[in-house]
């Protein structure tokens, strides 16, 4: 990793310098913008950076050499399943036709493409257990969105009007709640069991005639199997909810048991996730969601339809109680390809054993933790393809938190695992090492954790200032909030 | 087993160190009755060669036709060195950036997008990036809601001058808050919003207007009026811009008096491949008084222990994984990848190169205009200043000419029959700085001998 700070691309700017090549040729008609009216022109020019090509081609690269990535690191991130992200997947997603395609060309001018959307749905179908899916959700969140939004149509177009509570485990990924507020609902958090399992007393408390759904996420976000499962939804339909499927954690299930057959009317799937898309530093991901028989009317459109040898986009005329348009077009469609590309690639036995292998991942380096001193939050369960380490022993005995740790891998090369999430188990360590990383790459994690298990005993100040090795410090977030400086100024005008 | 790298004596020795005797055993909490036995419903797997023969054979079943395709996604020119270096993999696989040390590069970069896109739409601040277009209108519209400090009412104004589908996105997202949308009507000689009709909101608690421009009919709506007038009704005002034309049209920051209070857009012009609708990615800017309302991660610039500068994300309390039940949004994964290519794209072409582009869309469009009004059977809908897009009308129906332009390698335009049937046969036109004279040539000499053939 690069560790000398890049100064701001404005620092680079001169007046009258630019990349020239990227100019089109002076329009003929360029005097046509005389025919504005002056009060709708622009007075002054944006300040955009005035730089060469080969400036701007440094700086860039510069700036990326300071990150971690799946491809420089280990990164273990709970939660998130950074595997690696095949270059083959980007490289054919970026073929010039696919680029280029107008979202707006006729069906007949890009059979192509929509026969890889419907492939794409046909084969989530299969993986997911669902009946039907619409691939337009752009993120996990806005996949959520279009679940809750779909089991409140449920509901209305019966009805059944007072359904608005969505109930979550209090371990729920914070996007659980924001999304059942987001649609217009109350959020009812209910508590899990010291094994890690739903509180199903406090659920069947819960539930009744006001309950739209419940969102659970399975394994869960404590990073075990939510062994009730069957029983949480018999509670559910009995009281007349619908069960929603957080997909956040799917690739620990992929191949060996499908959310459709452990009772869900609806899912969403992160393809950044499971299906090895790119995070991109925080996106584009995609969100599609797979929908049981009884909710598939709902589906946001457009969603893609086989008409005998040809393909075509179904709208809202095809699909009248859709939810509706979620997206200016139909979502994130080049990261669809991508996880077309993966999903081909895999193929049936190579999906299989993305979950054994992400499951074997875990459960070693749990093994390995446990054994080289570290507490688990849940020592008697499985790992999924996560487990969680609870630092709170280290944090009274030695004051050094969770956070600490994290800091201090980065020294080690290694990419900190979710930390504080999820909240009920304190000085958490989220730890999701994925099915692409080797034995090896997991054996160092160890040694590093050890290591810095040792200067914590000896030498805690050595955490506290962690990272030393990077090309910043500890951050002031205390400054950064107060004192906002939210867009690039000259020195000399900086507070 | 493509990309994952276990020997078989790797298995062995990790399921003797869990204490497992096999890898199914690990799944033994699963009760036995939910459990699969494999995904016949998959094909086979392809190795790389396979699926590039694939990928290649489904690509060119999409053809590469001349397009004057827009309402709302733009056919530029793409600088090589975007597309380069936004694919590293230091870019590309990285996370969101929640541990700053490690995270600095893209950290700077969201910063410096901030700052480019700020002073783009003449607004103070910014966040680090929206789904697409039409969400981020539906963003805007939510936080308005929030943000203004007396209306009640959950009504906002868009006019039908407003994209169509960002109009149904917005009902589809915000709707189900309660928030409730009247169109406003436009006027048959401009294409603009009708002011009489407006008018008729005056004295009404509506929390805002929604102001499109250019508007989807690519005219130029009289911006400084418009906001004036919602201003002095109490109404906040939120912009729906298009980057490209801000080079050459008043930023919203400058509208009115006042300017506008909320400046979003759809960002794929800047760099963005047309990739059938996405990734791009919504941008939304506002004044620093509201910054607190906005959805979406915002990056600041902060010291290090040692009083170096460095950069991390900030104002994280109005977040979904903070707040939770009571987020702004419940937006989480950005497109941050794509606010990474328009971050290089904004700096290579810089300001000169984005005014250029901007002055020969409108040039290539205005000549485009010009010479299909001389064909038979076509008329100009409106009159007036626009941007790159303009709306013709024919005298037969749109579609069938269409399928006859498609037909000669031609995609003539956007029907709009299903949204503004009031038009008759309408088509909306959009020619940018890749078109050069030979293609607008080409466009109009087909035209006019489909028109003739009838």
């Amino acid at each position: 990793m690069n560790q000398t700070l890049e100064k701001s691309i404005f620092e680079y700017s001169q007046p009258g310098r630019g990349a020239f090549a990227q100019h089109p040729p002076v329009a003929d008609g360029a005097a046509v913008l005389d025919t504005l009216p002056p009060a709708l022109r622009r007075r002054t020019p944006p300040r955009l950076p005035e730089v060469s090509e080969l400036d701007a081609v440094r700086h860039f690269t510069r700036l990326s050499q300071l990150n971690f990535s799946i491809d420089t690191n280990f990164y273990p991130l709970g939660s998130c399943t950074m595997k690696y992200n095949p270059k083959a997947c980007n490289q054919y997603a970026m073929l010039p036709e696919f680029l280029a395609r107008h979202p707006l060309a006729p069906d007949t001018q890009g059979q192509g493409f929509l026969s890889c959307m419907f492939e794409l749905q046909e084969m989530l179908k299969e993986v997911t257990g669902m009946k039907a899916v619409s691939l337009n959700p752009m993120a996990g969140a806005h996949g959520e969105f279009a679940g809750v939004a779909m089991i409140r149509a449920y509901h209305r177009a019966r009805g059944d009007l007072a359904r608005n509570e969505i109930i979550v485990p209090e371990a729920a990924h914070g996007t659980n709640p924001a999304t059942a507020t987001m649609c217009g609902c109350v959020v009812k958090e209910i508590p899990v069991d010291a094994q890690g399992d739903v509180d199903l007393e406090a659920l069947a408390k819960a539930v009744g005639p006001n309950t739209a759904g419940i969102m659970l996420t399975n394994p869960s976000t404590l990073g075990v199997f939510e062994r009730k499962i069957e029983a949480v939804a018999k509670l559910v339909h009995g009281a007349g909810g619908l069960l929603y499927y957080d997909g956040a954690n799917l690739n620990a299930i992929l191949g060996k048991v499908r959310p459709g057959d452990m009772g869900f009317d609806v899912i969403h799937m992160n393809l950044h996730k499971t299906f090895s898309t790119p995070h991109g530093g925080g996106g584009p991901g995609a969100g599609a969601v797979g929908v049981s028989a009884r909710l598939e009317p709902f589906l946001p459109v457009p969603v893609v339809g086989r008409e005998g040898e040809g393909y075509r986009w179904l709208s809202e005329a095809d699909r009248p109680q859709s939810i509706g348009r979620l997206s200016a077009f139909m979502g994130n469609a080049g990261v669809l390809l991508r996880a077309y590309v993966y999903m081909r690639m895999l193929g049936r036995e190579g999906m299989s054993r993305v979950g054994e292998h992400a499951t074997l991942n875990a459960n070693y380096l749990m093994a390995r933790l446990r054994t080289a001193g570290f507490d688990l939050a849940y020592p008697t369960r499985r790992a999924s393809h996560e487990f969680i380490i609870t630092m709170k022993r280290q944090a009274r005995e030695l004051n050094v938190t969770a956070m600490d740790v994290a800091k201090r891998l980065l020294d080690y090369g290694f990419h900190a695992p979710t930390t504080y999430f999820p909240l009920l188990v304190p000085e958490c360590l989220l730890i999701e090492p994925t099915e692409t990383e080797s034995r090896e790459t997991l054996d160092a994690f160890v040694e590093s954790m050890v290591a810095i298990l040792g200067e914590a005993q000896t030498d805690a100040a050595r955490l506290k200032g962690a990272p030393y090795t990077m090309p910043v410090r500890r951050l002031d977030d205390v400054r950064a909030a107060k004192q906002l400086e939210l867009t690039w100024k000259p020195v000399n005008s900086a507070a | 087993m493509p990309f994952i790298p276990h020997t078989a004596a790797d298995v062995q020795h990790m399921l003797h160190t869990i204490g497992a005797d096999s890898i199914d055993a690990l799944f033994d909490e699963i009760p036995e009755s939910l459990r699969i036995q494999g995904l016949e419903g998959i094909p086979p797997g392809l190795s790389e060669m396979e699926i590039g023969r694939l990928m290649s054979e489904r690509a060119s079943l999409d053809g590469r036709p001349l397009s004057f395709l827009g309402a709302g996604a733009y056919e530029h020119h793409i600088p090589s060195a975007v597309w380069a270096i936004t694919t590293r993999g230091e870019f590309y696989s990285a996370y969101t950036p929640y541990q700053a040390e490690a995270s600095q590069g893209t950290l700077q970069l969201i910063h410096e997008y901030q700052t480019m896109i700020t002073s783009l739409t003449g607004m103070e601040v910014s966040n680090a990036s929206l789904y697409d277009g039409g969400s981020a209108v539906a963003e805007a519209a939510l936080m308005a809601v929030r943000a203004h400090r007396r209306s009640r009412s959950l009504r906002l104004l868009i006019p039908s001058t407003v994209n169509p589908s960002y109009r149904r996105v917005v009902q589809s997202t915000a709707g189900n808050q309660g928030v409730r949308f009247e169109t406003v009507p436009y006027l048959r000689e401009s294409g603009c919003i009708d002011p009489v009709a407006l008018e008729g909101y005056a004295g009404e608690d509506i929390t805002a207007l929604v102001i499109q421009q250019p508007n989807f009919f690519g005219q130029l709506e009289d911006v400084d009026r418009l906001t004036d007038w919602a201003h002095a009704q109490g109404m906040l005002v939120i912009a729906v811009v298009n980057p490209t034309s801000l080079a050459v049209l008043k930023p919203p920051g400058e509208w009115g008096a006042k300017g506008a209070d909320i400046c979003v857009g759809e960002g794929q012009p800047l760099g963005v491949p047309l990739s059938s609708g996405g990734p791009y990615f919504g941008f939304m800017t506002t004044r620093m008084e509201y910054v607190r309302s906005m959805p979406g991660r915002i990056v600041g610039r902060t010291v290090d222990l040692e009083g170096r500068p460095g950069y991390t994300l900030t104002l994280q309390a109005r977040e979904q994984h903070i707040r939770r039940g009571k987020a702004t949004s419940n937006i989480c994964t950005n497109q941050g990848l794509l606010m990474t290519a328009a971050t290089i794209y904004m700096t290579l072409v810089g300001p000169t190169g984005l005014a250029r582009v901007a002055e020969r869309c409108t040039a290539q469009t205005a000549a485009l205009v010009a010479a299909l009004a001389q064909v038979k059977g076509v008329r100009v809908a409106f009159a007036g200043s626009r941007f790159h897009e303009a709306v013709v009308l024919l005298e037969r129906p749109v579609a069938d000419v269409l399928r006859r332009l498609e037909s000669q390698g031609i995609l003539g335009g956007v029907d709009l029959a299903a949204d503004y049937p009031e038009l008759g046969p309408a088509l909306l036109v959009c020619a940018t700085e890749t078109k050069t004279t030979a293609d607008l040539q080409r466009f109009v000499d087909s035209l006019r001998r489909v028109l003739e053939a009838a």
